[in-house]
């Protein structure tokens, strides 16, 4: 437990000495959901229609800005390494890495979308279906996302390769968080999606860790 | 029956075991494909629903089957190379990719190419459509990354993590697929009555369905005889053979 | 053949169509791997002579 509590805190110790890169996702989803306002008519209503798919995929967008440096500069300075061999199990220096990933980038991005709902004109019921999907979904893209960069970490063209690996096994989430959102739009219970969601969660948190350690053992070697 | 599975495993005795049967495959395929093609075309009564817009049958199921089950077989090959570590495994996930990636795409377009007048459009998005073209992403993934790989074991076994994962995901896809068009498409156009189909017109269906997984398995045995040798050009086998 | 055959009752573009992407994609799948056996053939044994 004290080996986890120190992975946690090593990683934020990187974040804080390194601001920039927290703080560029957060950056990136204001820009993206601005401009998607500032490419529609003004004061389209039309454009919350389509709020609940912008936010999704500029929320994805934003969290696969970082994704491709959670495993490299490990693997640059050797510490991967050093993890691979150490005593302690991947899997759980795995699940560290992707729970500070989300903590760091998934968690600002949640709560910056909230806002950012409501500028595009979603109502209350909606705006809390997008913030309980992304509290759900994030941590999935987290995952996806983390196990894709394992794959691709000692690559030289890891940064071309990633979203186009990461996007379509990310399919599902985007579907059923959107979803709710609209589900919400339109009156209708959000449950059903959310559970889904929870589900997709589910396997991954127990999954992926896995699969994780063994991609960064297969690059490592 | 180990020895036969290990002998099998072994690259130049699998290498000659292919170069033996390949020949045999490869005419078969031609055949099979050139009856069900034939038949379908031309002997094949039109449906008396779609009139002769039906024939596409018998080059989109074929493709679309071998686009999923060389998917599966790909996951399948993925597992035992990482589990036992065997090469031949990788070496078949490898070669798999590109002809499934083939197939994926021609049942893609071909599929539009019969929605259009029977549906009035190219594309829906419907579970079916959009995992095949989520299966066909995944495919390309798989190249992707396979090329981008300095060494070819590091790379089958990355391709491999990503082929089960990819497995798992098919699956889940097209489920929240058809969620998701529950919910929002009304449209039943998609029923299609189906076709009362009479033997002039299934016989070339098998025909070409045997056809086309034979010619998958051509191109798939030779695209890992290739992988063999490539991984094997220092040895005395691969010397001895040329 | 007659014209009714090539016609496909209206729906030539897309039979044929269909038939001739699934034609050029089965010719590919047959010939690419034997093409790059001969590259792979002469460049091991352009190596072996080198050594």
């Amino acid at each position: 437990m004290s080996a986890v509590a120190a992975l946690l805190r090593r990683e934020a110790w990187l974040a804080a000495r390194s601001r920039s890169d927290w703080l560029m996702p957060p950056f990136f989803l204001v820009v993206v959901v601005t401009l998607f306002g500032l490419g529609a008519e003004p004061n389209d209503p039309r454009l919350a229609r389509f709020a609940p798919a912008i936010l999704w995929v500029a929320n994805l967008l934003a969290a696969l800005l970082t994704l491709e440096r959670l495993f490299r500069a490990d693997h640059e300075d050797g510490t991967l390494e050093q993890m691979v061999l150490s005593p302690l199990p991947l899997y759980l220096v795995a699940a560290c890495k992707l729970l500070s990933h989300w903590l760091l980038t998934g968690l600002p991005l949640v709560l910056l979308s909230a806002p950012l709902g409501a500028m595009l004109g979603l109502d209350t019921a909606a705006v809390v279906a997008l913030v309980a999907g992304l509290v759900l979904g994030t941590p999935c893209i987290s995952a996806v996302g983390g196990f894709v960069a394992a794959l691709t970490v000692g690559l030289p063209r890891a940064g071309l390769l990633l979203p186009v690996l990461v996007l379509p096994l990310i399919v599902p989430v985007v579907i059923f968080g959107a979803g709710a959102v609209r589900s919400a739009q339109q009156g209708l219970p959000v449950d059903a999606p959310l559970y889904f969601l929870a589900a997709i969660l589910a396997v991954c948190v127990t999954l992926v860790p896995w699969v994780c350690s063994a991609a960064l053992r297969n690059a490592v070697d | 029956m180990w020895t036969w599975f290990h002998r099998l495993a072994s690259p130049p005795h699998f290498y000659r075991l292919a170069e033996r049967w390949l020949p045999w495959v490869g005419v078969a395929a031609a055949g099979l494909l050139a009856w069900g093609w034939i038949g379908g075309l031309v002997f094949a009564p039109p449906d008396y629903q779609q009139k002769d817009a039906f024939r596409i049958i018998y080059v989109h199921v074929p493709t679309a089957a071998a686009s999923l089950s060389l998917y599966t077989m790909m996951a399948v090959a993925g597992a035992v190379a990482l589990i036992w570590r065997m090469k031949l495994a990788e070496c078949v996930l490898v070669a798999t990719a590109p002809v499934g990636a083939g197939m994926t795409v021609v049942a893609l377009i071909t599929g539009m190419l019969w929605g259009k007048p029977m549906w009035g459009t190219y594309w829906v998005w419907d579970a079916r459509l959009t995992s095949e073209l989520v299966l066909l992403f995944l495919y390309l993934g798989v190249i992707g990354l396979q090329q981008a790989f300095e060494d070819a074991r590091a790379a089958a076994r990355a391709c491999a993590l990503l082929a089960i994962v990819g497995v798992v995901n098919v699956p889940i896809v097209k489920y929240s697929v058809e969620w998701w068009n529950s919910l929002h498409q009304t449209s039943t156009i998609l029923k299609l009555g189906k076709p009362t189909i009479t033997a002039d017109m299934a016989v070339p269906l098998y025909a070409a369905l045997a056809g086309t997984f034979l010619l998958c398995a051509y191109a798939i045995l030779r695209r890992v005889q290739n992988e063999l040798l490539w991984r094997e050009r220092r040895t005395g086998w691969v010397a001895e053979l040329l | 053949m007659d014209a009714n055959f090539w016609h496909m009752s209206g729906y030539a573009a897309y039979v044929w169509g269909s038939f001739g992407v699934a034609a050029l994609v089965f010719v590919w799948a047959g010939l690419a791997p034997r093409r790059r056996r001969r590259e792979l053939l002469d460049s091991i044994r352009g190596s072996a002579e080198d050594v």
